[in-house]
């Protein structure tokens, strides 16, 4: 299952990044891969819309919500916890 | 040839009042106009806060047929054009009607007539819609019905820049002035996005707080939506002083600049270039200034850009002067916001009082001008100037002088 999600939430950030998913490592940071502010609202709403979840987050302080982008390995643990929470 | 511009008339109708006076006197007391959201759908919306304009009813203002035609945004624009141009007290007939005009700033335009009837085809299913909803969503509806009712035939238009609308709408005013292509010119912008497709896509963008507009403050959590319009008669002063008219403050300098860089992320340097301009504009001295209302969105990227670009201006003076977001007690305006707050210039130049910025809770160091953190404060003010950054990266920056 969570490796569902794994590959789920790759894609989404790898067509964001226009990258191929097989580039996207869990360890990269979004920077690493070029998505700016702009690109991660994308993502977090492509991520909404994949997973029927809502994402707590505020661009004005990424860091104070729980949802943590630190890392691509980071974005889909936190989404497969919201997934999780939801079902 | 050069002419000098003055505003010899003010209205409004926003969150804080349905008037000016109502308006300064809330401004003063740092009064807060942002609570819960009284529209439609509104338990779909994740942001249930806004500047709504409250205890307003269409019917006591206009007839049926005159609703059939006026969208919210354009009620709000005629309602604050009577208080602006009963003040100024002007009249328009023949050579004189031919040389006023109406420039106005809105960004969404009929919003709400949109929104409704978008609703009524594709919700409701309905396959009709009233025969005036083109005339009554158009971006220019507002400017049209402001020139139909007072005779206004010279050049009138609407400028949409998002956030400087308005203030790019006064400054092209105040430039036809000075110019000499007009003699008086109706002026400011109007903004009525409080409906649910306007609220929802703002939340898109991750940018609105959910519990209040705390600009400059460490704690600010983004921005939060107002409606309502500003309007203000610009005249040539030899115009206004042989009728003998009451003067509220000068037209003195005003300038744009476009970042030409990103269409969300605002930029210190466009920021910058569109105040320096607008000192120059006006031959004015930095040391001149004593009060900036700042574009002071509540965000945390606008904010710390913008102290950043007034810094870079200033130097020195930069501790010197005052500089405060009337949002946190309206909302944004959008593309109304400049006019609204042009009130506070206009308040800060001819009563010696400076609007707050309320809600402020934290210190952020960068954001580290006196911001007039909660409470109106006192003082003699010579020029103020009025910022307003766009998305798009477009800047629009007036600058006002005491009436002479």
């Amino acid at each position: 299952m969570s490796d569902a999600i794994a590959d789920k939430v790759i894609a989404i950030i790898a067509e964001q990044a226009m990258l191929e998913p097989s580039d996207v490592k869990s360890e990269h940071t979004l920077e690493d891969l070029g998505i700016d502010s702009l690109g991660l609202v994308e993502s977090i709403f492509a991520i909404e819309e994949a997973f029927d979840i809502s994402v707590p987050f505020n661009a004005n302080d990424p860091s104070a919500s729980d949802f943590d982008i630190s890392s691509v390995r980071s974005i889909i643990d936190a989404v497969a916890k919201l997934v999780k929470d939801q079902s | 040839m050069s002419h000098r511009v003055v505003i010899t008339g003010a209205g409004t109708i926003n969150a804080l009042g349905h008037d000016v006076p109502a308006t300064l006197e809330a401004m003063r007391e740092g009064r807060c106009g942002i609570g819960p959201l009284d529209i439609r759908d509104v338990e779909r919306l994740a942001v249930k806060i806004g500047g709504q304009v409250t205890g307003y009813d269409e019917h006591a203002h206009f007839n049926r047929q005159q609703i059939s035609l006026y969208d919210r945004f354009t009620q709000f624009t005629l309602l604050a054009a009577r208080e602006a141009l009963g003040q100024a007290g002007l009249s328009f007939s023949g050579d004189m009607a031919d040389r006023s005009g109406v420039v106005l700033g809105t960004s969404g335009g009929g919003l709400n007539t949109q929104d409704e009837n978008y609703r009524a085809v594709y919700e409701e299913g309905k396959n009709r819609v009233h025969p005036f909803i083109v005339p009554k969503l158009m971006n220019n509806a507002a400017a049209s019905h402001v020139s139909m009712e007072w005779n206004l035939r010279g050049p009138s238009f609407t400028v949409a820049t998002a956030c400087a609308s308005s203030n790019h709408a006064m400054g092209q005013a105040y430039q036809m002035i000075r110019s000499g292509m007009a003699d008086v010119m109706i002026t400011g912008g109007s903004e009525s996005m409080l409906c649910f497709g306007g609220v929802k896509a703002w939340e898109g963008l991750r940018v609105m707080s959910k519990d209040a507009c705390r600009p400059f403050s460490a704690t600010r959590n983004g921005m939060v939506q107002g409606e309502g319009a500003g309007i203000f008669v610009f005249e040539r002063l030899d115009h206004a002083k042989k009728r003998g008219a009451e003067i509220l403050a000068e037209v003195a300098g005003f300038a744009m600049s476009s970042d030409a860089s990103d269409i969300v992320m605002p930029s210190k340097q466009g920021a910058a270039r569109a105040i320096a301009g607008a000192l120059r504009d006006g031959g004015i001295d930095r040391g001149q200034v004593g009060y900036i209302n700042a574009h002071g969105t509540g965000t945390a990227a606008n904010d710390k850009t913008e102290c950043a670009a007034v810094a870079d201006v200033f130097g020195a003076q930069a501790d010197k002067l005052m500089l405060s977001s009337t949002k946190s007690m309206h909302g944004h305006l959008i593309g109304g916001t400049g006019a609204v707050e042009l009130l506070a210039c206009i308040m800060a130049l001819r009563d010696g009082v400076i609007a707050p910025t309320i809600g402020y809770e934290e210190f952020d160091p960068e954001c580290a001008l006196d911001v007039v953190p909660n409470e109106a404060r006192e003082a003699r003010v010579e020029v103020a100037l009025s910022n307003a950054f766009a998305f798009g990266g477009l800047n629009a920056v007036l600058a006002l002088k005491k009436a002479p």
